[in-house]
């Protein structure tokens, strides 16, 4: 009786050290869910930075950075995994949510990887809505032409 | 001979008494066998869909997880005010598909008879007739066209774009759609939907920092077409895979009732055999003793 409840004691030791250990990988890392509606980038994967492009100006995000909601502008998503290696990806639009567990949800409209761009589409696409917006007539069809050139400049800078 | 067959043709006419005549069951059988080609070919083209719509719900599933993980963490309740509830009530315009439709309509109605003060915004045609007859006044928006082709996030956000544009208030609202588990088994699931209000007196609130009104009403009006996108993917692959096993039950029956007629028919047809033997021989005896 006493041998088992000394080896309880033992054991309860060392799965307080556990949790000690456990508590210190928590704040080290943040899990990144970055989605979007047809794909899946990252689900609940741990990584070390996430670079956004946001209304409110870019940041980059940290573990244990404080919890905040954004809205995306269009540009580019650069993604620093744990294993050091880094991912660029362009986002249209969408949100990120950054929890006060080091969780971070990063919703994109749409999102592609870099180097699967064409910078010379991507030049015609702004020459196009350039000349949507000078033609425009409305305050709806200006405010669409002046997103589209939003976005096909943030394309092009993208792809240099 | 002429007043053999004279005789013959009154007796034709009592066949019709029990099963009618051969004529009738052959005519039955072929539509029946119809109807079985029908349903199998109905039941080929949705496993085609259903197996499209899997594979697109599970990319979409993280994108639908991650867009409720905000109200979650955030513990955003329902405000406590009384602008009534909004349901959004999330299905198709085609039927053939099982309790889909139907298991919607119910829990609407249900939540409308507790709550009297509900506005009720329906995709798809199918819940528009259930909801009608009783309750056409809560109805506040029908969208249509839903169901043929796979959704796009540009429908869900057309969809979200009308709900803001109508000016709708509420204070509590959800989405009602089929959450689906499994090919056989779906289950009809509410999402929370919180107005801004709601979000911008969440309790966990002000530890987010840097928040102004524009960020939280771009977010929940990003979020609600992000929300009908998840729902509107999980309730096509439910309703795909309910029609699959329910024109597949159809094919079945539709088999067993062929088998049945098939052996009345053969019955029927050496029932009319026998007779026409008997008539011959007992005329033919009938000569003889005459004889």
């Amino acid at each position: 009786m006493a041998l088992t409840r000394s080896a309880l004691r033992l054991f309860s030791g060392r799965f307080a050290q556990a949790c000690q250990v456990r508590g210190y990988a928590d704040a080290s890392s943040m899990s990144l869910t970055f989605a979007a509606p047809s794909q899946v980038l990252y689900n609940n994967i741990s990584v070390k930075q996430i670079d956004v492009p946001s209304f409110s100006g870019s940041f980059g995000i940290l573990p244990a950075h404080v919890p905040t909601l954004a809205v995306l502008k269009p540009g580019v998503v650069t993604v620093f995994e744990n294993d050091g290696s880094t991912k660029k990806f362009f986002v249209s639009s969408g949100t990120v949510t950054i929890n006060e567990d080091s969780t971070v949800q990063l919703l994109a409209e749409e999102a592609v990887p870099v180097d699967t761009l064409d910078i010379s589409a991507a030049k015609e696409l702004l020459a196009q809505s350039q000349s949507q917006l000078a033609s425009a007539s409305t305050d709806v069809a200006k405010a669409e032409a002046e997103i589209s050139i939003e976005v096909s400049e943030a394309l092009v800078k993208a792809c240099e | 001979m002429f007043s053999r067959t004279a005789a013959i043709i009154p007796q034709c006419g009592q066949q019709v008494r029990g099963m009618a005549t051969l004529k009738m069951i052959s005519l039955r059988l072929k539509s029946v066998k119809n109807i079985q080609k029908i349903t199998q070919s109905m039941k080929m083209v949705s496993a085609a869909k259903y197996t499209k719509a899997e594979r697109e719900l599970k990319l979409a599933r993280p994108y639908g997880v991650g867009a409720q993980e905000f109200y979650k963490k955030a513990e955003v309740k329902d405000e406590e005010g009384d602008k009534g509830q909004l349901i959004i009530a999330v299905s198709s315009d085609r039927g053939l598909c099982g309790a889909v439709h139907s298991s919607i309509g119910r829990i609407v109605k249900a939540d409308i008879v507790a709550n009297p003060n509900t506005k009720v915004i329906i995709v798809g045609d199918k819940v528009r007739n259930i909801l009608q007859r009783l309750y056409a006044k809560n109805i506040a928006m029908v969208v249509t066209e839903v169901g043929r082709k796979p959704a796009v996030f540009g429908d869900a956000a057309l969809i979200a774009q009308s709900i803001i544009n109508s000016g709708i208030e509420f204070s509590k609202g959800k989405i009602v759609f089929n959450a689906f588990r499994t090919v056989v088994s779906f289950r009809t699931t509410e999402m929370p939907l919180y107005s801004q209000s709601a979000v911008a007196n969440a309790s966990k609130l002000p530890i987010y920092d840097s928040l102004d009104s524009d960020v939280i009403q771009s977010y929940t009006e990003f979020s609600l077409a992000s929300l009908l996108f998840y729902s509107m993917k999980e309730n096509a692959t439910s309703e795909q895979s309910s029609r699959m096993t329910s024109m597949d039950n159809a094919s079945k029956n539709a088999g067993e009732m062929i088998d049945k007629l098939t052996m009345t028919f053969n019955r029927t047809r050496q029932a009319v055999i026998t007779r026409e033997l008997i008539e011959i021989i007992s005329g033919a005896a009938a000569l003889e003793t005459k004889n």
